[in-house]
């Protein structure tokens, strides 16, 4: 085990002095790819953030420019949506990997003696892939409606003021993102889990330390990486999903997040600097916030 | 540096004025070559938006039959196969052949997806779409649309007077209709016996929380100005504009108003999260027919709003006399009705009404496909917005159906 560590590690610091030019050629296509799909957009993204209204233009008619202001004028506008977009990807992050944890533990660790079990698991968390994430989410939409069974039995115990709704509030919003990003938490923490060494656990119970100790102190930080993982998979689409929170779906007109006003301004205002720097701003934000928590965890070799 | 005479293709050409505007010479070109330059040159390629206006495709019509329709959903008649009864006629008279597509399904979206190219004056791969007034409108204010040829369309004399001379298009040089509707009033025929009658009838408290409005700004802030009393094709301006927009802010903050909905406000009906709607005419007889008749419609006294959907020609395309005779097809009264029969629009074909009589003289009844003068009278078309007044008052709508 020793050598084999020790090999490794010369090898990966020999690797970079090695100049090879079939490297450098096979990474082309993969470098191409970025510069016309990722940076060539981003410019393009970048360069109509700053564009001005053309003077004494139609709807929809801009010129290149350094319009900085279309910044501070979204932000002004839309900080309420800005902070909700966040707050909500927050909320149901955090309720996903509460719910993730236990079912990534059992399938990941109690379940290992049983692998027919674990391997059913495991397909009943991927099921629902095999249904388009928009019908998922109208089929939410059906069933939590104010006729529904769950919301007239929760009415007829009291549970519910007989005049409140669930759609087109911001729980049922929550309750989307948390449910169609459960599989994104779930996969990562099982990966880790699966690998979780049960000796150590013995061990932490051998030197007198109680079940919710051994789980502080030894499951938690060796299963980090799939929780960053996956807090980082369900964090970032969440936060510029547009989908759960529309109108159309589980939203309502008091619950529109970032993604819903860019669409907005994109399709039906025209107003495409504005919504292109409210893409930056959502990216900038999300780099930031996402540097941060992974510095903050200590985690960066572990990803 | 001399300035060359650009090149034909429309494509290098906008990117050598992007590039101009850009004031890059040949130096800076060089230096920044590489992966920074083609970056930029492919940033480049996405118009700003419509420097002039583009110019008309040559038409191949003669050398080349084909053609491409784009249309909305359940918008043609239709067999128990998927096949089109009237296109097929038309292509075995004609010897074109239609390749028609269901590709619109949001005047935005639509508009979104071709804008670029219609800028550019490429083909879009549609030698016939049909959009909404107001986006026509929009169409031929940038040079969009391309003229038609009216001597190759005669039976636009069947085109009911009222139509022809709207004022976006006047004379009908560049569109024609297709279908048309009425938006106005739904309910629930069991939880609101009593019916509507009026737009304020949707404000009463026991519907508190359970009426959906449209999210196309016309028809739903339409109806208010007309319940207000403002003639919405006459002169009208902002103060008119605001009233009604404060009036919606006001229900929607209040809770009356449950949600602000495009074509899904039908699967609220169904579902019962609201009870009554603003909503447009064909769709209710469709549902009515899908999920029990539990629904009616009206046009609410003060008036119900007008639209249609029109055929244009896009500016790139190159089959213009195709396209022309195609439409020239659908304004016999006897295609016309076969269509309105399937469809449950309003037929903009005179003699069509007649010629539906003779398939089925109940249909040639329903007010709500072969309207009458009395009905007509209570319908109006909300006016043209020049481009300014289209941002304004988008913005306003939009402002509260993003919320706060």
């Amino acid at each position: 085990m020793a050598f084999a560590a020790f090999a490794t590690a010369e090898a990966q610091t020999q690797a970079p002095k090695r100049k090879s030019r079939i490297a450098l050629f096979l990474l082309l296509p993969g470098i191409a790819y970025l510069v016309l799909f990722f940076l060539a957009p981003l410019i393009s993204l970048l360069l109509t953030s700053l564009q001005a209204p053309r003077e004494f233009g139609d709807i929809g008619q801009f010129d290149y420019a350094f319009n900085w202001q279309n910044y501070t004028a979204v932000i002004q506008g839309y900080l309420p949506h800005i902070l909700r977009s966040f707050g909500y990807a927050l909320a149901s992050t955090v309720l996903a990997l509460i719910i993730s944890y236990p079912l990534a533990y059992f399938i990941g660790v109690k379940a290992r003696r049983r692998p027919m079990l674990q391997g059913l698991m495991l397909v009943l968390v991927i099921a629902p892939f095999f249904i388009s994430f928009l019908l998922r989410t109208l089929a939410w939409k059906q069933l939590l409606s104010d006729e529904s069974f769950v919301i007239t039995s929760l009415k007829a115990l009291s549970l519910m003021a007989p005049d409140a709704h669930f759609t087109g509030t911001p729980f049922a919003v929550i309750f989307g993102l948390t449910y169609n990003f459960i599989p994104f938490m779930t996969l990562p923490l099982y990966t880790t889990l699966e690998r979780l060494d049960t000796r150590f656990l013995e061990a932490g119970s051998d030197l007198y330390a109680s079940p919710f100790t051994v789980f502080r102190k030894v499951t938690i930080p060796l299963s980090m990486p799939g929780i960053v993982a996956g807090t980082l998979l369900t964090f970032i689409p969440a936060a510029g999903d547009y989908i759960n929170a529309s109108r159309d779906f589980l939203g309502g007109t008091e619950t529109q997040m970032m993604g819903n006003v860019i669409e907005a301004n994109f399709l039906v205002l025209l107003n495409y600097p504005a919504a292109a720097a409210l893409s930056i701003i959502l990216m900038a934000v999300i780099l930031v916030l996402v540097g941060v928590y992974v510095k903050r965890s200590g985690t960066e070799e572990l990803l | 540096m001399t300035t060359r005479p650009l090149p034909q293709d429309p494509m290098v050409r906008a990117i050598i004025t992007q590039a101009r505007q850009a004031q890059l010479n040949r130096r800076t070109l060089l230096t920044g070559a590489g992966a920074g330059a083609s970056a930029l040159a492919l940033a480049a390629c996405s118009p700003a938006g419509a420097q002039g206006k583009p110019t008309p495709a040559a038409d191949e019509s003669a050398t080349d039959k084909s053609l491409n329709w784009a249309n909305w959903a359940a918008y043609i008649d239709e067999d128990d196969d998927g096949n089109y009864p009237t296109l097929e006629a038309f292509q075995k008279e004609s010897g074109i052949a239609v390749d028609y597509e269901v590709a619109v399904d949001d005047n935005n979206t639509y508009y979104g997806k071709v804008k670029d190219q219609l800028a550019l004056g490429q083909d879009i791969g549609a030698d016939l779409v049909c959009l909404t007034d107001w986006m026509i409108a929009r169409w031929i204010r940038f040079g969009y649309a391309q003229e038609f040829d009216h001597g190759n369309i005669p039976n636009i004399a069947n085109l009911t007077p009222s139509l022809r001379d709207v004022d976006f298009d006047e004379g009908r040089k560049f569109s024609l209709p297709w279908q048309g509707g009425f938006a106005g009033i739904c309910w629930n025929k069991e939880a609101v016996p009593g019916g509507l009658a009026s737009v304020s009838d949707l404000w009463q408290a026991d519907l508190k929380g359970r009426v959906g409005v449209l999210s196309e700004m016309r028809d739903t802030v339409g109806l208010i100005m007309l319940e207000n009393g403002v003639d919405i094709s006459g002169k009208w301006g902002d103060d008119e504009y605001s009233e009604a927009i404060e009036l919606l802010r006001q229900q929607v903050a209040d809770g009356q108003i449950r949600n602000i909905k495009g074509n899904s406000y039908l699967e609220d009906l169904k579902s019962e999260d609201t009870l009554a709607a603003i909503c447009w005419s064909g769709d209710i007889t469709v549902i009515n027919a899908e999920a029990g008749d539990k629904w009616e419609f009206a046009i609410p006294t003060a008036g119900g709003t007008l639209w249609n959907d029109n055929f244009l020609v896009p500016i790139g395309s190159p089959r213009k006399a195709n396209a022309e005779a195609l439409m020239n097809y659908y304004y016999e009264p006897e295609v016309a009705a076969e269509v309105a029969a399937w469809v449950n629009f309003i037929t903009p074909v005179v003699g069509a009404k007649e010629a539906a009589a003779a398939i089925d003289p109940e249909l040639a009844e329903n007010q709500l496909i072969f309207p009458d003068e009395e009905t007509l009278s209570n319908a109006y078309v909300f006016r043209a917005l020049d481009g300014a007044e289209e941002q304004k008052y988008q913005a306003e709508f939009q402002s509260i159906l993003l919320g706060s």
